[in-house]
């Protein structure tokens, strides 16, 4: 099989989409420009053109509030927010609007709507370029949130969230891009719901979204040498979640790590570790463990955007932990 | 054709049909049978019946909270008006949104919302489909002064004005949102003018008056048609009962008597009504009873479940 990049494959699936169906179109900000989605779209509106590869005005909110209108008319757009914190401006259209519009109106005619956002965290921008929030928006009855962590993944879940009937929040991170795999050339779909195992495990399970499942999997590999076998979830969907993979997967190991790019309270973490809790509880040897952001607005500073984002080393120190609970009971 | 009395006749009858419907929902506020929250359009009649006389059937409407009329003039069931007003099954969104949320999609009625100028947006983007597959439909988004002080309806006139999509924006100025008086909320008396600085046109009308309603809409719905992009009209208006619920506000602390005795003598149906008898129609009183009897057919109806 092929071996494409993260951006790539995200690239691959818009053009198919566009290619299939001519109701697709993809409106937002910086489609026209060589740099604002790194090359996840590049040259779509030469091979497409700009009526169907339409760079907006800077109004994220009736931007997508028109996505919704387009939607509900007809058309199957894919509305793009290359920097998640812009997408707060479009609160109304996506929260009260996409969300709500189905059960509202008796629940028939949703919104068939892929709106996908940026995390574009690091590179010293600061506080109002860096910002997770899908913790925000999983919160939310109506809207189906995905984050990808592979390139097969992004490929697949943009296939899916279009053929949804509801709005999909489809959440890449620009940290991703430059991770290769395999993705099949044909169109295909990733199941919206189902998360991944990437490592089978017996002594802890690590449980991550986007991202932090990337470093997860990075940590079950610092975990070997220590000879400790991690087993690796990629949630892949973060609203609804794969309980019962996770659940499955707890109840075996009796540990888990919960990491999430995002902030500790109400986080998804949060989220997450309840769940497991309440699932898991008989089974598990040790508290559900997560590691996540800080509760503080981020850096801009490298050196403390190096403190600020955990990765690899927390995960895997966070899962020595809970096993050396369980030694030191054993020894007391 | 707008000034033949048979045209005419059939605006009485929708604005009669709007204003009974609607004094039958404010008695069962009253009463309590009705408990969702109920923003009454009496006295505003005019506007709904004038601007969608000037659509084909698949124009879609899109509205707020305030949007029985629309509903009603678009050609929405009123069974289905009185089923979601009561929260029944019966209702046009199976009584899951209540007055605020009202659909007939099989009218051109994709939604109304109490987010006020929620809409504006989305019927741009209605507008924008019609235009990306080549069709001439035309939508139509009515919401109200207030809605005017929320920052999309104007990132949306520049996105319509931009994209010269076939847009109607209808906003129905009752001088109040909520509570308080336009003159609390802004400086300048000058709505209409609101889209100058985003290359939308706009006009003033007298929103108590039907023709003068029409005229304005159906000259913007060809502007919309013809491929020449959007239109805002300002209809002005008073809305004679309290901004939700069956009173006339003057239980919440909200005194508006003698604004409500200068509007009432400018009563849009009784306009009409006197044009029509001038004119020798002899049977409005029978078309008036004929009206009642659906009312009460409908209501039976939505309640059957």
């Amino acid at each position: 099989m092929r071996t494409l990049t993260y951006a790539q494959a995200i690239r691959e699936a818009h053009a198919q989409l566009l290619a299939l169906d001519p109701r697709v179109l993809v409106m937002g900000q910086g489609l026209w420009s060589p740099w604002y989605a790194g090359s996840s779209l590049e040259g779509l509106d030469a091979e497409f053109g700009c009526a169907r590869v339409v760079d907006t005005p800077v109004s994220e909110n009736a931007m997508t509030g028109m996505a919704i209108g387009a939607a509900l008319a007809g058309l199957r757009p894919i509305v793009f927010h290359p920097r998640m914190d812009f997408m707060l401006l479009a609160m109304d259209p996506i929260v009260n609007q996409a969300a709500n519009w189905s059960y509202l109106f008796g629940g028939g005619g949703g919104v068939p709507l892929v709106i996908r956002a940026v995390i574009n965290r690091g590179g010293e921008q600061g506080a109002q370029h860096s910002q997770a929030l899908h913790a925000m928006f999983m919160h939310v009855p109506g809207l189906k949130v995905v984050m990808p962590a592979t390139p097969f993944d992004a490929k697949g879940l943009l296939m899916a969230a279009i053929e949804d009937a509801g709005p999909v929040l489809y959440i890449d991170d620009r940290w991703l891009y430059g991770e290769s795999g395999e993705v099949p050339l044909e169109p295909f779909t990733v199941a919206i719901g189902e998360a991944a195992v990437r490592r089978r495990g017996s002594d802890v399970t690590l449980i991550g979204v986007s991202w932090m499942a990337a470093e997860c999997s990075r940590a079950a590999a610092l975990l070997e040498y220590a000879g400790i076998d991690a087993e690796v979830i990629d949630l892949r969907t973060l609203k609804p979640w794969d309980k019962e993979l996770v659940a499955a997967s707890v109840s075996r190991t009796g540990r888990a790590v919960v990491a999430d790019g995002g902030w500790r309270t109400a986080g998804a973490s949060a989220d997450i570790a309840a769940e497991v809790t309440e699932r898991c509880f008989h089974d598990l040897v040790a508290p559900v463990a997560r590691v996540t952001l800080a509760d503080a607005p981020a850096p801009a500073r490298r050196v403390e955007e190096l403190a600020y984002y955990p990765g690899a080393e927390q995960i895997a120190s966070a899962a020595r932990s809970l096993l050396e609970r369980k030694a030191k009971r054993a020894a007391a | 054709m707008t000034n033949s009395t048979g045209w005419l006749i059939n605006r009485w009858e929708t604005m009669t049909l709007i204003r009974r419907a609607e004094e039958r929902i404010a008695e069962m506020v009253e009463s309590g049978e009705v408990g969702c929250p109920c923003h009454l359009y009496i006295g505003q009649e005019a506007i709904a019946a004038g601007v969608c006389a000037a659509l084909r059937l698949d124009d879609t409407v899109w509205g707020g909270h305030r949007s029985h009329g629309h509903y009603l003039a678009k050609g929405g069931s009123l069974a289905g008006l009185f089923g979601e007003v009561l929260l029944k099954a019966t209702g046009c969104a199976a009584g899951r949104g209540g007055s605020m949320h009202l659909t007939a999609p099989e009218v051109g009625i994709l939604g109304t919302v109490p987010i006020v100028a929620g809409t504006v947006p989305l019927a741009a983007g209605a507008a924008f489909a019609y235009k990306f597959r080549g069709e001439d439909t035309v939508a139509v988004a009515f919401f109200g002064d207030g809605a005017m002080e929320e920052g999309h309806v104007h990132e949306a006139m520049n996105l319509a004005a931009l994209y010269r999509l076939p847009l109607v924006l209808i906003c129905e100025n009752n001088l109040y949102a909520s509570h308080m008086h336009w003159s609390e909320r802004r400086v300048a008396d000058n709505l209409y003018r609101a889209g100058e600085f985003h290359s939308v046109p706009g006009e003033r009308v007298d929103g108590n008056d039907v023709e003068a309603v029409y005229q304005a809409a159906r000259a913007a719905v060809e502007r919309a048609r013809g491929g020449e992009g959007p239109t805002l009209i300002e209809c002005r208006t008073f809305r004679w009962r309290g901004h939700v619920g069956a009173s006339f506000d003057l239980d919440v602390g909200v005194e508006r008597r003698g604004e409500l005795a200068e509007w009432l003598p400018l009563d849009p149906l009784q306009r009409l009504g006197d044009k029509l008898m001038g004119r020798g129609v002899a049977d409005l009183e029978q078309r008036e009873r004929a009206i009642g009897e659906r009312i009460d057919g409908a209501l039976e109806m939505a309640c059957e479940r």
